[in-house]
């Protein structure tokens, strides 16, 4: 485990003291310590463009009264800085007296390995796979005029040290590897791009030439691209591939499921607890607990362990997503929830792994059934309106379906629909789960945390789809 | 609030410098900065969050010949740095050789550094803060139609120094000062969001409390019971605050790294008429009190006012010393991006614009990521209102609207209510012969 007091002026004990002394009349606190390391390098336009190395450590300490947050945080680990912290905090909440909940649920189980895969494989290693990327590429078709690939990867420490000198702490991997491609044929340019990753090593996710699939898969996608015809305007029938399309169920249902937004009574959802909001069938959980996925974790950032949420059981709402402050105010228990980016950022409730389990329909039925619609296989990134419920995403590799068959590919476009109303619209579930490649980075109120997203293909009578053909 | 001075700042990055050189370096350059921020969050007319940060950062990025590499991080005690340049040194020397990698020329670099008043030294007190937002949410939540109120006022105060191997060393403090609200409001058939926010150097050019409050809430109300239209090809409307993202997805594809990349719909365009006649977009970084005011980019190159667009015709790309060593031009002090960005106002009048056409769309917000710079394609989830006959008829949403950024930009009208707003700023702007997706 990480020494955050090591090199510090300040003793361990001290922190500790100066932690109790401030927390003890609020309902609850701690105080985060973060360490992490991270390199990105990058190969593109021929060249290793970019080598960094970057190192980060902090502190973030909260009290919490009532609905009041006080934070501070700092890149200072000493005595000076945290009793500074430490007024800041006392001076917000000077006026509020709480009662302290020591109670934090604990855990043996873990899952993912106390690894640091930077230092798992050397700088040269990971150059020479880049060049062979580029070079497996350029070889495969002469119509590639761009590769960019990279290799990102990280190792982040946490410490927190709660009222009364409880600790709890965790040593988080993370890798991403990603290529993207552009070809251009006959003046037509577009790009394909595709990556995995997880909480694991670099080599076990490279072994067996695994990169050279990440490479047909992007090059699959960018030459799709290049026979696309425009996409159509309006409102029509979608069908949704398996594994990362999911990042509709994260947009659509997910975000409005984050406990805050439902105690502040700002969701779409608020009051549709126990009520209908999707077709039977629809089953949705938000699991923390799968062994080295980039979503998981063994405890989020409040110390809570994770668990496997069920958020709506055959069509019914039955749970949001909960960090400690929410789940205090709405008076239920935290679904160890609670994430932030970093140490300069406060805990809100998140996402992890967000997932629609089986049905029993193939996806062939699916498309057979429909008379004039789309059929989307890969997204780019999508975002979604809480309030009004709107949520969009992008198409990045879609096709037209007529009289029930799979016709040419289409343009990217946003596809646009509403969150309560999308899952009733959902009239098949296929049998064919996937959970996404490892790439996914949600981003809310400016903290990004990695997710990841799993479905079944799926059939939804009525999307608008943002075309220019119409 | 006691950021780091000059003096220490100068101090660690000449320690970098000199170890970097030390341990085989031939060229070095570093980062170093320190800011200060303090956040009080209101929600419903209570106190919802106070938040100070103190962050401390640095980035060196050592040369050994052509080769380069680049470490970062918070941790400023000299053991940490130690470590840290030792392993940017080791990683240097193992990365490939890249022709283009140099720090920047010498005589580009810039000599002084101009006074454009982006520093004020008022310090507000949290309780003062408090105060402007009480004032603020009172406004906001005066029509019962409103039913969550979220607000929030930043002070930010930051020092910086940059300085490389060829003796360059400048640096300057910045503040910033900014006050926001989100209001919710709520009728029988709909629940609508919407913002507004005031960004400045100096505290007092702020928006009025009761002002801001006041027209999130109307925004936000006017928004209510929308409806959904059929799919159609419009004259589209984009209220400033979109208006300028047109702006930025121009300035993002006529960067030099995507020009040298060749991933970019404006590629080989220069010299070409990109808009139609009546365009012209300026970059000016020496505008007092400019969000986006600056000196000399990120590299330390001297930043000069462009004309980037001129009678339609693109003029230049945005050039750093890399990207312009491999495309043989000059950095014209653009290495991350535009400073203050602008389109030139336009002849007509906002009410005349809304009378162009019997019937248009005004666009007030746009969600989704759908600019794709290297084909042009644009595709986005909006929200607006039907305007017909120059005046709003009702609010509009869940549709997209469509088009290529090449068709668009030759289709641009704008209005003369250019207003510094922002870091870019647009008049309101019209674009024919978009396509919208609804029912």
């Amino acid at each position: 485990m990480k020494n955050f007091f090591e090199k510090s002026d300040l003793l361990r004990k001290d922190a500790e003291d100066i932690i109790s002394d401030t927390l003890n009349k609020c309902d609850d606190g701690e105080l985060y310590l973060e360490d992490s390391k991270s390199e990105t390098i990058v190969l593109d336009d021929n060249k290793i463009k970019n080598s960094s190395y970057s190192s980060d450590l902090g502190f973030g300490f909260r009290a919490i009264t009532d609905e009041i947050v006080a934070y501070s945080h700092s890149n200072e680990i000493s005595k000076n800085s945290l009793k500074y912290s430490s007024e800041s905090l006392k001076s917000t909440l000077k006026s509020k007296k709480g009662t302290y909940n020591h109670s934090i649920p604990k855990t043996n189980k873990k899952y993912y390995e106390n690894i640091n895969p930077i230092e798992q494989k050397s700088l040269n290693e990971k150059i020479e796979i880049l060049n062979k990327v580029n070079n497996y590429l350029r070889s495969k078709d002469s119509n590639v005029k761009q590769v960019t690939a990279n290799f990102n990867g990280e190792q982040k420490s946490i410490e927190i040290i709660r009222s009364g000198g409880e600790t709890l702490s965790d040593i988080r991997p993370l890798i991403r590897f990603n290529v993207s491609v552009m070809l251009d044929k006959n003046g037509r340019k577009e790009t394909g791009v595709y990556g995995i990753g997880g909480r694991k090593s670099y080599d076990s996710y490279l072994k067996e030439d695994n990169w050279k699939k990440v490479c047909d898969e992007a090059l699959r996608i960018a030459s799709v691209n290049l026979e696309s015809k425009p996409a159509p305007a309006g409102e029509m029938k979608v069908v949704l591939g398996p594994g990362w399309p999911a990042i509709l169920i994260h947009e659509a249902v997910g975000h409005g499921l984050e406990g805050d937004f439902n105690r502040k009574k700002t969701s779409a959802f608020h009051n549709l607890m126990g009520q209908k909001v999707a077709s039977d069938g629809v089953t949705i959980v938000d699991d923390g607990t799968i062994d080295n996925r980039r979503g998981s974790l063994t405890i989020d950032d409040e110390g809570t362990p994770t668990e496997k949420t069920v958020l709506i059981e055959n069509g019914i709402l039955k749970n949001f997503m909960q960090d400690r402050l929410n789940a205090r105010l709405m008076k239920t228990r935290s679904t160890g929830s609670g994430r932030r980016e970093n140490y300069r950022h406060i805990v809100l409730p998140r996402m992890r792994n967000t997932m629609m389990l089986n049905g029993n329909h193939t996806q062939e039925e699916m498309i057979k059934s429909v008379d004039k619609g789309i059929f989307a296989v890969s997204f780019g990134g999508g975002q979604v309106d809480i309030t009004s419920g709107k949520f969009v995403f992008n198409c990045t590799e879609a096709y037209e379906i007529i009289n029930g068959k799979i016709g040419s590919p289409i343009k990217g476009a946003t596809l646009i629909g509403d969150g309560p109303s999308i899952l009733k619209e959902v009239s098949m579930v296929g049998n064919d789960m996937m959970l996404d490649p490892g790439i996914g980075t949600c981003g809310k109120a400016g903290q990004g945390v990695p997710v990841g997203v799993a479905q079944p293909s799926i059939l939804i009578n009525k999307m608008t789809v943002g075309g220019t053909k119409l | 609030m006691m950021i780091k001075d000059k003096e220490y700042l100068s101090e660690k990055a000449s320690y970098c410098l000199d170890l970097a050189k030390k341990l085989g370096a031939t060229d070095s350059s570093v980062l170093v900065s320190n800011s200060i921020s303090e956040t009080v969050n209101f929600r419903n007319q209570k106190l919802d969050e106070s938040n100070r940060s103190d962050n401390l950062a640095i980035g060196i990025t050592t040369y050994i010949g052509k080769k380069k590499s680049s470490i970062s991080s918070s941790n400023l005690i000299k053991e940490n740095l130690d470590i840290l340049i030792e392993k940017c040194i080791e990683t240097t020397k193992n990365t490939p050789e890249d022709e283009f990698n140099s720090l920047p020329d010498k005589d580009l670099l810039a000599q002084e550094v101009k006074d454009l008043d982006l520093y004020d030294d008022t310090h507000l007190k949290n309780e003062d803060k408090i105060e402007y937002l009480k004032r603020l949410e009172i406004s906001a939540s005066s029509n019962k139609k409103i039913v969550n109120t979220e607000s929030s006022f930043t002070e930010d105060k930051s020092n910086f120094i940059l300085a490389n191997s060829d003796g360059f060393c400048e640096g300057h403090e910045d503040s910033s000062f900014v006050a926001s609200s989100v209001t919710v409001a709520k009728d029988e058939k709909s629940m609508e969001r919407d913002y507004e926010y005031s960004s400045r150097c100096h505290l007092k050019d702020i928006k009025d409390a009761e002002v801001l409050g006041k027209l999130a809430a109307e925004q936000t109300i006017k928004k209510l019971s929308p409806k959904k239209i059929s799919s159609e090809k419009i004259a589209l409307i984009f209220d400033k605050r979109i208006a300028k993202g047109v702006l930025g997805a121009f300035a993002s594809a006529i960067h030099s790294s995507v020009i040298s990349r060749g991933t970019s719909f404006l590629k080989d365009k220069i010299n070409q008429k990109i808009f139609s006649d009546e365009i012209d977009i300026f970059d000016k970084p020496d505008i007092l009190r400019g969000l986006g005011s600056r000196t000399f980019d990120s590299e330390g190159v001297k930043t000069d006012t462009l004309k980037l667009v001129e009678k339609g015709v693109l003029k230049h790309y945005l050039v750093d010393s890399y990207n312009g060593k491999k495309l043989n031009l000059k950095s014209n002090g653009r290495c991350g991006g535009t400073s203050n960005l602008y389109f030139n106002k336009g002849k007509i009048s906002f009410k005349d614009l809304l009378s162009l056409n019997s019937r248009c769309l005004y666009i007030t917000e746009t969600i989704g990521h759908g600019s794709n710079i290297v084909t042009g394609d644009y595709s986005v989830g909006a929200t607006g209102f039907l305007i017909e006959n120059g005046d709003f008829k009702y609010p509009i949403n869940e549709i997209t609207i469509a088009g290529n950024f090449k068709d668009m930009f030759k289709n641009i009208t704008l209005a003369n209510d250019l207003e510094f707003e922002y870091s870019t700023n647009s008049p309101t702007m019209m674009i024919e012969g978009m396509v919208v997706a609804g029912k």
